[in-house]
Parts: structure tokens; sequence; C-alpha cells
């Protein structure tokens, strides 16, 4: 379906790179928004920055859109000065957190926008006009919602909305800002996998702004994890959950279990545990992290950490165990079918965790 | 307040004390309030249809129906234009001084209308500070039509600002920061969006300020001078009959402000019912 | 705009600004217009407001009238120490009357279904609606001594049209919309559960008035009485009809600046204007400072 005529014959190489952000710093006041923030998406690349709230995600997506100004640093999209240009030269197409639909035009209005605003001798003519908003509207679904205002239409359905008027105008950059923040999460699992095959089909770069970790690995072709105005990392999805740059990442990503630990020799020793450090670890006291549910449990006899069970909690298939290791209470995750049998509170055992990351200490 | 809002839980009877309040508030009501708007058209029409016909189509009376039109007709878009101004700065941009801003646009909601006179005498005034100057230069501000205008500005001032204000605050940026990504330019999001979203807020406070206007008596009466035909507004014109013991054309007089009054009435009213989520969440008097 | 003027601030470090900041004193923007905007709302505001307010301050506290002491003693003059007098305390006690019609009619308008309550509520503007010199012949005719109140009153001997207990009643007219309205959006939000709950717990409905619904209440009162002072300390046309403006007796404070103007006597026109101006300023911060507080409790 050509809703999208920007993927045509001349953007052969889909590894070339279409968004370079380098050294961008933003600051509100006193507040440090950004510090020297870089990054770079290929073409047709679906990004997604991960952060809690205030860790600068929204302000670096607003960057993009031309609805702020950095202090200092550059973008620049297919080569060109991107900041040197003004918000409606951008065509970036720009889904906000709470729609911002037009409240007083109907949703076919509000689609044919962007297009309507045009210059005379760039704006199409009335019919087509018309053409694409049907286009658009059976693109997101809504083909015979055309006529009703944005207050008589769910959530998904404005969010739907939002995304066809951002794509009436062809945008060179898809920009979302926490597009799903404001519905439940039936519905928002239903748009992710959608959103995804519409950007498929587009073919546009998108910068995708979310808090919730599990949307953006399950989303993105490469995750940008942000804090404090800093991106901490940027990888594919498997590059980052497998390898958390550092702690702070490692518990962004998934629940974490944390324990102190001493790499000396290439051994790795955790109370009365003790294993191979893997290559390049840091040296000295250290934080060893592992995943809840990345452990195996063994007989007090074997190898791991002496853990004694305090709780037992199932949930359906999936099993919470809290145990007591070296006076601290530790939750793991266990697939029912994989529990030895037998545990049960006051069951002394031995957890191995299976991959452990080990961090300096901060 | 909008009426809208105002719906108690259905269903409730009425138990004793309740009729009993009800039918004390009615008593309040009527006594207080509807008792002299049904004296207005009473006395108005004491002497005939045809006598009060008489008197609102004197030629003093028609002067005094012009130039009322004519200063409210100036008035109102200026404080529109002022209200729409401000409300764009203090709700779309964040700047140092905005509460100070917000507190001098109040100012004159606290000033007795006498006041509001009384200080363009002081300026303009054959006294006042510019009054030698005025003279000189045979510039007549005072007891003319200009100061009537500028007493009725001042008095009217926040009326449409004030119904913007919160709205447009409340509304936010988003909007017309979507348009912008959409490749409008600001003058066409201000039309296209902006203005859109305030017209109900903003017909409303040009309804408001027009009235005010239209009834103003305290301000143009000090800046007036009380030349009949000539800078006698409607309520001035009034009060003119009213000492000379003229109390039909008094009453034909204060009827049509009467009738301005209640026509307002019902316009806001209508506008609450029909387009209570656009105006501004809180009314305030 | 005013910010062109002011020094820029020094620009240091590593990271080199791509563009100077445009100024200490608005936040950069994309929305275009502001400096337009600004421009006219400070110059109009300037015209209209603070220049004819700057003139009335500088005009009462004139050398020649040896300042502030001149302003005190046009204000102690006997016959506009009786004016304020007169306009202050009757305001006052109009306002306090004001209270429990209001609570009356917002009750009963937010509380009960009942026919025709639509239009009693439409009804309650009025005040605001009609203009002030139709109001004033109106009332005056009323309570005339041979109009249809003024005649009922005269009966039991109390005199209502040119006297203070008619320019009490102009006031009480005009204050009212001002407490319904301050009232009746806080009795609409009131939570119901909450009565209902006092009501579970054994609370009689005196009680439930006195020790749930009056405290919540409490703050737009306080607002909605402040209002109705400030309003009827400043009327000048509902009043000046029924008031009869005796000297000493029967004179309020707006009708003397209008007399004082009439004689030339600017500078004492100017010291009442200035007393009036700053004593319902006054007013308004009071009221500014009971919502700020309400809105403080409302968070803890």
């Amino acid at each position: 379906m050509p809703v999208n005529s920007l993927r045509t014959a001349d953007r052969e190489t889909p590894s070339r790179l279409s968004l370079e952000i380098s050294g961008v710093s933003k600051t509100f006041g006193r507040f440090p928004a950004l510090k020297n923030v870089s990054l770079q998406a290929k073409d047709k690349e679906f990004l997604a920055l991960l952060g809690p709230s205030g860790s600068g995600k929204t302000t670096l997506l607003r960057v993009l859109a031309g609805l702020e100004e950095p202090d200092s640093g550059e973008v620049r999209f297919d080569g060109e000065d991107f900041l040197s240009l003004p918000v409606r030269r951008r065509k970036v197409g720009m889904v906000f957190q709470h729609y911002a639909l037009f409240r007083h035009m109907t949703v076919a209005q509000n689609i044919a926008f962007g297009l309507s605003v045009r210059k005379r001798t760039e704006r199409p003519a009335r019919s087509e006009i018309g053409d694409r908003v049907q286009t658009l509207l059976s693109l997101v679904q809504l083909e015979d919602l055309g006529k009703r205002f944005p207050s008589q239409l769910s959530g998904g359905q404005r969010q739907r909305v939002a995304l066809a008027r951002a794509l009436a105008i062809e945008p060179r950059m898809l920009l979302l800002d926490e597009p799903f923040g404001a519905l439940d999460a039936q519905v928002r699992r239903e748009l992710r996998r959608w959103l995804r095959e519409v950007h498929d089909r587009a073919g546009v770069t998108t910068v995708f702004v979310t808090h919730d970790q599990e949307e953006a690995l399950d989303l993105a072709d490469r995750v940008g994890i942000m804090r404090d105005g800093e991106l901490k990392q940027l990888g594919t999805p498997n590059e980052v959950y497998e390898n958390p740059a550092d702690p702070f990442v490692y518990d962004f990503l998934g629940a974490a279990c944390r324990m102190p630990g001493v790499v000396a020799g290439g051994r790795l020793t955790v109370a009365d545990w003790e294993t191979v450090a893997e290559k390049g670890a840091p040296q000295g006291p250290v934080e060893v992290y592992f995943r809840p549910d990345e452990v195996a449990l063994a007989p007090p006899g074997g190898a791991g950490l002496a853990a004694e069970v305090k709780a037992v909690a199932a949930r359906g298939p999936d099993v919470r165990i809290e145990c007591l290791v070296e006076g601290q209470v530790l939750e793991l995750e266990a697939h029912g079918p994989t529990l030895p049998a037998g545990v049960a509170p006051g069951l002394a055992l031995r957890i191995k965790p299976l991959r452990p990351k080990i961090y300096t200490i901060a | 307040m909008t009426l809208a809002e105002t719906r108690p839980r259905p269903g409730a009877r009425l138990s004793l004390p309740a009729v009993m309040m009800v039918l004390a508030s009615v008593a309040v009501m009527a006594v207080l309030v509807v008792a002299p708007l049904v004296t207005v058209f009473h006395d108005a029409l004491s002497k005939g249809l045809g006598k009060y016909l008489d008197a609102i189509r004197g030629p003093d009376a028609l002067a005094a129906m012009r130039l009322t039109l004519l200063v409210s007709g100036i008035s109102v878009p200026l404080n529109a234009a002022f209200g729409v101004a401000a409300a764009w700065c203090i709700a779309k941009f964040e700047f140092r001084g905005k509460n100070l801003l917000l507190t001098l646009i109040d100012l004159p909601f606290s000033m007795s209308p006498v006041v509001s006179g009384l200080v363009w005498v002081l300026l303009f005034g054959a006294q006042g500070w510019f009054g030698t100057w005025l003279i000189d230069h045979d510039i007549k501000i005072i007891f003319a039509t200009t100061g009537l205008v500028l007493a009725t500005i001042l008095v009217t001032f926040p009326f449409v600002a004030r119904e913007l204000i919160p709205l447009m605050q409340d509304q936010g940026a988003d909007e017309e920061a979507a348009a912008l990504t959409l490749g409008a330019s600001g003058l066409t999001a201000f039309w296209k969006i902006t203005l859109p979203n305030i017209r109900w807020a903003l017909l409303y406070g040009v309804l408001l300020c027009n009235a005010r206007a239209m009834g103003e008596f305290g301000a143009v009466s000090v800046v007036s001078g009380h030349i009949r035909g000539l800078t006698t507004t409607l309520p001035l014109h009034v009060e003119v009959l009213y000492n000379d013991y003229d109390f039909v054309g008094a009453f034909a007089a204060a009827s049509l402000l009467a009738s301005l009054g209640l026509v307002t009435l019902l316009l806001k009213t209508g506008l609450e019912w029909r387009h209570a989520g656009e105006l501004a969440a809180n009314r305030r008097p | 705009m005013t910010d062109q003027a002011l020094p820029r601030p020094v620009q240091s470090g590593a990271a080199v600004p791509r563009r100077p900041r445009r100024s200490p004193w608005v936040e950069h923007s994309i929305l275009p217009g502001f400096g337009l905007a600004m421009g006219f709302t400070l110059f109009y505001l300037g015209a209209i407001v603070i220049l004819p307010l700057t003139a009335l301050t500088a005009l009462a506290l004139r050398p020649w009238e040896l300042g502030l002491s001149g302003v005190i003693h046009a204000l102690t003059a006997p016959r506009v120490a009786a004016a304020l007098k007169l306009s202050f305390g009757l305001s006052a006690v109009a306002a306090l009357l004001n209270a429990p019609l209001g609570l009356l009619l917002a009750w009963t308008l937010s509380r009960y279904q009942f026919p025709g309550r639509r239009i009693l509520d439409a009804l309650v503007d009025l005040p605001f609606a009609l203009p002030t010199a139709v109001a004033g012949i109106a009332l005056t005719a009323i309570y005339a001594p041979n109009g249809p109140l003024g005649s009922l009153f005269a009966r039991v001997g109390i005199k209502s049209a040119y006297s203070p207990v008619g320019i009490f009643i102009a006031l009480v007219f005009i204050g009212l919309p001002f407490v319904v309205r301050s009232l009746q959006p806080v009795l609409q939000d009131l939570d119901r559960e909450v009565e209902e709950a006092a009501q579970t717990l054994g609370a009689n409905a005196v009680q439930r008035a006195v020790h749930v619904i009056l405290p919540a209440l409490a703050p737009s009162l306080i607002s909605g009485v402040s209002l109705a002072f400030a309003r009827a300390v400043g009327e000048y046309g509902s009043v000046v009809f029924i008031a009869g403006n005796l000297p000493m007796k029967t004179e309020i404070a707006p009708l003397l600046i209008v007399i004082k103007l009439e004689q030339y006597d600017y500078a004492g026109a100017a010291a009442v204007g200035l007393a009036m101006v700053a004593i319902s300023f006054g007013a308004l911060m009071a009221i500014n400072t009971v919502q700020l507080l309400l809105a403080q409790r409302g968070k803890a």
C-alpha cells in the first residue's frame, strides 16, 4: 500500500545512517536535562529511548522535533543540519504523549491538517487530500470514524488518529512520545505489535520514547537507555539485556538480585560460593548482579550460595521463592515444572546464579 | 459556576425542610432581585405604551443610545484584543513577573467605578497632569467621548482576559506545537488552532464586557459632565431624566438597559449550558 | 520588550552555545508572537491602569498637601470621615447578611431539584447584569415612602429609602451573587460520601452541618463575603439614588469623590480615592491569602 511514498528506490542501502546526534546538551534554568548526548540511527531503524521520568528522553525527542533548542551540539538528518531548520520545515511526524489532537476538528480534519496548511503551490487538490485521509484511516483501522470528534473516541483510537495525522505529512522521521502511556495494559500490548507493523510498512526512521522496558525491548531495533540526561547504553535489545553497561541499566531492564563479592586471581567469591570470574571483570570488591529467574537450585551439599527458603508463592505456573542468603532476603523466580520437588519454607538449599554480572562498587 | 453542572442527585423527593428552603430562596430572590426588574418595566409603562414609545424615541434618548453604542463599540474590541494578547503571553510562555502581571490585570476589579473615572480627571481634567497642555492644544478628553471611552475601558478592563487566561492555561501549548510539526506557521496555528479553541470563552467574555460597558454608570458619570445629547450615555440619560422628575422617561430608558441585561443573561446562560466544557472550568462572578 | 537593554550573561566553558540565549526574562519557546503580544499587553496595561493609578497616588500625596499627613488630614475631616465610616460600615453589615442569604440560595440551588430551579439559578446573576443606575432607580421606587415595600416599612415606622436602611438594601442586592457564586461550586463538589459517613457515625443534621459542611465551605464563604464587601464599598450607581445624600448622614464615600471633583478639589478627591483603592486592594489581597491557605490545606 503506497501510504508513504518516502519508500522509494533512492533509499537503497538500509544500513545508511539517517539521524546523527552529536554532543547535544540542554539546560532548563539550572537543571541539566541533556548532557552531551550523541547517538546515530540507521535509515528506517526503529529506535527506543528508555529511561525513568526526568532522564531527558522526552527533551531529546523534542529537540529532534524542533520544539526545544539545545544549548550546544549538533543534529543532522540525511546529512542536513537539522537544528537550523524551523519546526515546520523538518517534516517530522510527532505523536504527543497526550496526543494533542485538535479538539475542534473532526478526525478527518485532524489528519488532513498537515496537508491543508501547505502553501497553495505545494498543497494537494482537495480530492487528493480526501483520498489520503481515507487511506490513512484504513491504515489505522478507523475507516468509519472520520466524522467523529476526538472527544468521542477512546484512548486507543485517539492514539491511532494521532499517528495517522503524523504520517499524513509523509514524515522523514517519526517521533513518538510515550505513545501508549495513557492506555491500559491490554490495549498497550495490542497497539505495540500494530505500531511495529505500521513502521515497517511506512519505512520511516522512528524514535520512540518510553519508560516501559518490556515495550522497548519488544518493539525496537535498538534501545538507548537514558539516565539524568545521559545516554548510558545503546544497543540491540539482546545486547543491552545480556550485557547491561552498568548496574543502573541492569536494574532498569528487569528484576535484579544483588550480592557483594570479591574478584581476585580470576576467581569470583560471593559469600561461600566461588566461581570463575568472566574475562575483563573488575578486580577487588565488586557487586554481583543476577536475574532472579537465571539461577539453578541445588541441594545443600552442592556449589552455590547457601540459602534458606522463607516463603513460596505460586502464581499459576510461576513460583516466587523468598530466600534468606547471608542475612539478606532474595526473591527468586522459577517455573513450576522445573522446580525441584519439596521446596518449602524452612528448606536449606544452594542457589547458583547462572550468569552473574560483575560491576565495580559505585 | 455553570448551570449544566448544577445537577443534584435525581429522584430525591423534597422533604418538608427542603420545601421550606426552596420557598425561602424564592422569596429572597423575589423581593430582593426580581422586584426591581419588574418595577422597571411596570413604571416605564405606567402612563401607557404611547408615552413609553415617545420617551425612547426622543432625540436625547436616541443620541444617548448612539453614544452608548459608540463607546462600547470602541472599548469592547480593545479590551478583547488585550485579553487575547495577555492570555497568549500568560498561558503559552514562561516569563518572570507573571504573577505581578496577573495581579495588575485583576486590579481594576477591586476599584470603585467612581475611582476609575476619577483617575482620568486627575490626568486629563482642567487641573490634571496634562490639563494645561490639553487646553493649549484644544484637545478635549474629559467631558467628551474620549473620556467616556477611557473610563469604560478601565472599568471593563479584566473581563475578557479573566475568561481566557484560566482556559488557555488549562489547554497548554501542545496543540499549537503539533500544528507546527505538521508544517503550520505560527500565525496559522494561532488562527486555526488557538482561536477556535477559545471562541466560546472569548464570546462569553465579550458578552460580559459589553453588558458592563453599556451599563456602566459611576465611572462615566465622573468624566461625562452630563451634557445632554452630547456626553450622556444611556445610563446617564436615565439619571438626568430621573433628577428632572421625568419618571416615565427615566424608567423607559432604564427598561432598554434592563432588556440588555436580560438578553445578556439569556445568552450567557445558553453558552453555559451548551459549551460548559469549552468555557473556563471555574466561573467567577 | 524590556529585556533587550539587559546585559547578557557571560558565556564560558567548553560547550559552545549554538545561539546566544535570548533573554533572562522569558524562556525560549517555539511559539511566536511573545514580543508583540507582551508589548501590547504592557503598553495597554501601562496606559489604562498604571499611569492613571500613578496619577492618583501622586496627586493624593502631592507635596503642597503635606504628603501623607495631608491625606490623613483630608480623610479625617468630619464629612469625609462620616462618609468613609458609612460606606465601610454598611458594606460590612450588608456583606455579613449576604452570608446566610447566599448560603440559603447556594444550598437550595445545588441540593434540591424543583421546577424553575434553572431560572432561579440564572436570576442570581441579575444584580450583575442589571446596570447599576437601573437597579438604583428601581430600588428607590420600591422603597420610597409611597413605594410598594417602602410603604410597608413606613407603617412600622422605618424610613427605608433616603436613609441608611435604603443604602443597606442596595448593598445587599449587589453583593448577593458574589456569595452564591463562590459557594455553589464547593457545595457541588462537596463529597456526599463524607456527609453520609458522618451520618453512619451517628451525627445528626445539625452536627453534620457544623462539623462537616461549614468547615468545608468556610474558605469560599469568606472569599465570597470579601468580594461582596469590596464591591459594596465602591458601589455608586445603585446606591446614589436611594441614599438621599445628606452630608454626615447618608453620603457615601464614592459620592464624596464626585462632590469634591465638582468643587475642583482634586487633591481631596484623590485622597478619598486612594484610601478606597488601598482598602479594596487590601481586601483583594486578603481574599488571595484565604484562597492560598485553602489550596495548601487541600494539599495537606
